[in-house]
């Protein structure tokens, strides 16, 4: 392989990335904010906010509190609407230059449908992501991810309309996430975006109230980190062909390549973002130095190459040349 | 906005607070009063949001021309570690961020009203006011004297000064509205400004709806990214043409709000409501994901 240079590009069974660190929906803004402080026309990808039917106001503040190595927040997923995030977001984010997969939410099948609909033949829209840790209204709030028959009805019912491809955003704490993430991909999802956020709270001790307003919210942030390695991990070995975006706590090179060993096929970065913008670009940089080093030519060869089971002793260097 | 590292020129004690001077002078360059800047605190993976911080001067001009100063509360979460690091050390620095105070164009007589760590924006406004030829009176309220803000760079900015301490400690016994309406008419005040805690700013703006005063308030919430992509700091806002309002991001839209168009109830009101009461209570809290 001497003498290749490594690439970034990345095909997710057809939708391409430039490079496999996009960023996480709800962590974009609307391509504005980032102005003077990083080009996100080098990110891999955007994922954008969740986009319901109607106009959401969100929860009360407070929406969010620090916990270690953590973010709890929650904002009800405030967001314009689809009407409006289509006239006035959607350009702004397609003129970014990178793929957009735009985030689908609901609180019921219906929701989900009507959004996804009015999102085909739209410009500027490489796939659509759906956010199952939305509430199910139908089962007292509990969120779609959490049990098999919701989530694959929510994904199939996506997935027969879109002329786009359906990503499924899963949660990682559901003991049917394997099955789950089987049966979506068997309702027509195109890929997987594991993890979302977990449910978490926050209590301040001085007053027995919840830190954020809403009681719970949900952690993202280093945190999660293992969790989704694990997740992508489980669900990585039982489906190898379907395109599976790792994301949770990604601040670094080395974060994502995890992912990627574990099975991703791709990464989103999230909380990072807030703290470093550029976060994105130097995670596909450090992708980019490991694979020369470890003389491979494109993150492809990563995926799925954690090695399992008893090591081998034979005193070669580590990596995937060396065992 | 810019993203750079500055480095630190002094790091000092300030009663109760802490202050760090820097060297940033692309950002003291375009900083306005009200806006804010967002400081990296590397403690490693445990902590890893950026810090708001008012930024409380700047300097242009001058032998220390391109300096920054922000104060804070040492005792919080990565501000330890801030108050810790000395001189000449680099912070990871974004700003200035946010909407700042907007001047009077013909109104001269400006009245300051803050409560404790509040103070930090308004003494750059007040500056910023003189240098413009308008009146400034402040009225600078605080939990002790320990907690009051600067009061020799305050008595030197203001035309008048109130200090207010809760225990007396320090100037005038009470709470800072107490003064508002008197020092309101003595100085002929034409405009309102505070910066401080909501219960503080929730009473400056039923004072100015009752006197029909033009204000502007700087406000806080919290925040984790300062930069207007997390959408965690949201402030109810009245719609321009009255109808119905947004949540919109303190982060952008502000600080430094109007705050006649602040629906305070709904702002403030959040917290008690949505205490759960157990065991039931927990499965229809609702939180959403983002």
């Amino acid at each position: 392989m001497a003498g290749v240079r490594p690439t970034l590009g990345v095909d997710l069974n057809g939708v391409r990335l430039p490079t496999p660190a996009m960023v996480a929906s709800g962590c974009f803004g609307t391509g504005r904010e980032l102005a003077g402080l990083v080009d996100p026309g080098k990110f891999g990808g955007v994922v954008s906010q969740t986009v319901t039917l109607k106009p959401v106001k969100g929860v009360a503040t407070s929406r969010m509190a620090e916990t270690p190595s953590g973010l709890l927040w929650t904002t009800g997923l405030q967001n314009p609407g689809v009407e409006v995030f289509l006239g006035s977001v959607l350009p702004g984010l397609a003129e970014v230059g990178i793929p957009v997969f735009v985030s689908v939410g609901g609180t019921s099948v219906e929701e989900f449908v009507r959004v996804t609909a009015l999102l085909q033949g739209k410009r500027g829209i490489a796939a659509v992501e759906a956010n199952l840790s939305c509430p199910d209204l139908e089962r007292g709030g509990l969120p779609f991810s959490s049990e098999l028959k919701p989530a694959v009805e929510v994904v199939g019912a996506m997935s027969r309309l879109s002329m786009l491809p359906v990503f499924a955003k899963l949660t990682a704490d559901t003991p049917e996430l394997v099955e789950i993430a089987d049966a979506c991909s068997r309702a027509g999802a195109h890929g997987i975006t594991l993890s979302g956020p977990l449910q978490g709270m926050s209590i301040d001790t001085r007053t027995f109230r919840p830190r954020l307003a809403a009681g719970t919210g949900w952690l993202s942030g280093p945190a999660i980190h293992p969790v989704a390695v694990a997740a992508v991990f489980r669900v990585a070995r039982a489906i190898p062909t379907v395109p599976l975006i790792g994301v949770g706590g990604v601040q670094e090179a080395e974060d994502a390549i995890e992912l990627l060993l574990a099975g991703a096929w791709a990464v989103q970065v999230g909380t990072a973002m807030f703290a470093n913008p550029q976060a994105p670009l130097e995670v596909a940089q450090g992708i980019l130095r490991y694979l020369k080093d470890k003389g491979l030519v494109a993150p492809g060869d990563l995926r799925g190459r954690v090695r399992v089971g008893v090591p081998e002793r034979r005193g070669g260097t580590a990596g995937p040349e060396g065992g | 906005m810019i993203r750079t590292r500055c480095e630190i020129l002094s790091s000092k004690k300030a009663g109760a607070y802490h202050s760090i001077t820097l060297v940033a002078p692309e950002i003291s360059e375009k900083a306005r009063p009200g806006q804010f800047i967002e400081v990296a605190v590397p403690e490693g993976r445990r902590f890893f949001l950026r810090r708001p911080f008012w930024i409380h001067q700047v300097s242009r001009r001058g032998g220390w021309a391109g300096t920054l100063e922000f104060l804070f509360d040492p005792r919080g979460e990565g501000t330890a570690w801030l108050a810790e690091i000395g001189a000449h050390r680099l912070l990871d620095v974004i700003g200035p961020l946010g909407r700042g105070f907007a001047y009077p164009k013909d109104l001269t007589a400006c009245l300051l009203v803050s409560v404790g760590y509040g103070a930090a924006p308004l003494y750059f406004l007040a500056e910023e006011l003189k240098a413009r030829g308008k009146r400034v009176d402040m009225a600078v309220g605080a939990a002790d004297q320990e907690h009051v803000f600067k009061p020799i760079e305050g008595k030197r900015l203001a035309q008048t000064i109130s200090i207010v301490t809760q225990d007396g400690s320090f100037g005038i016994r009470g709470r800072v509205m107490d003064v508002v309406p008197e020092m309101a008419d003595k100085s002929g005040a034409e405009v309102v400004y505070a910066a401080g805690p909501r219960e503080l700013l929730r009473d400056v703006a039923a004072f100015c709806r009752e006197r029909s005063l033009p204000a502007q308030v700087g406000i806080e919430e919290r925040m984790a990214c300062g930069l207007g992509l997390c959408l965690t700091c949201a402030v109810p806002y009245q719609r321009v043409d009255g109808k119905g309002f947004d949540n919109v991001r303190a982060c952008v839209e502000g600080p430094a709000m109007n705050p006649a168009r602040i629906l305070w109830d709904r702002w403030m009101g959040g917290e008690p409501q949505m205490v759960p009461t157990p065991p039931e209570g927990f499965p229809v809290v609702r939180s959403w994901p983002g």
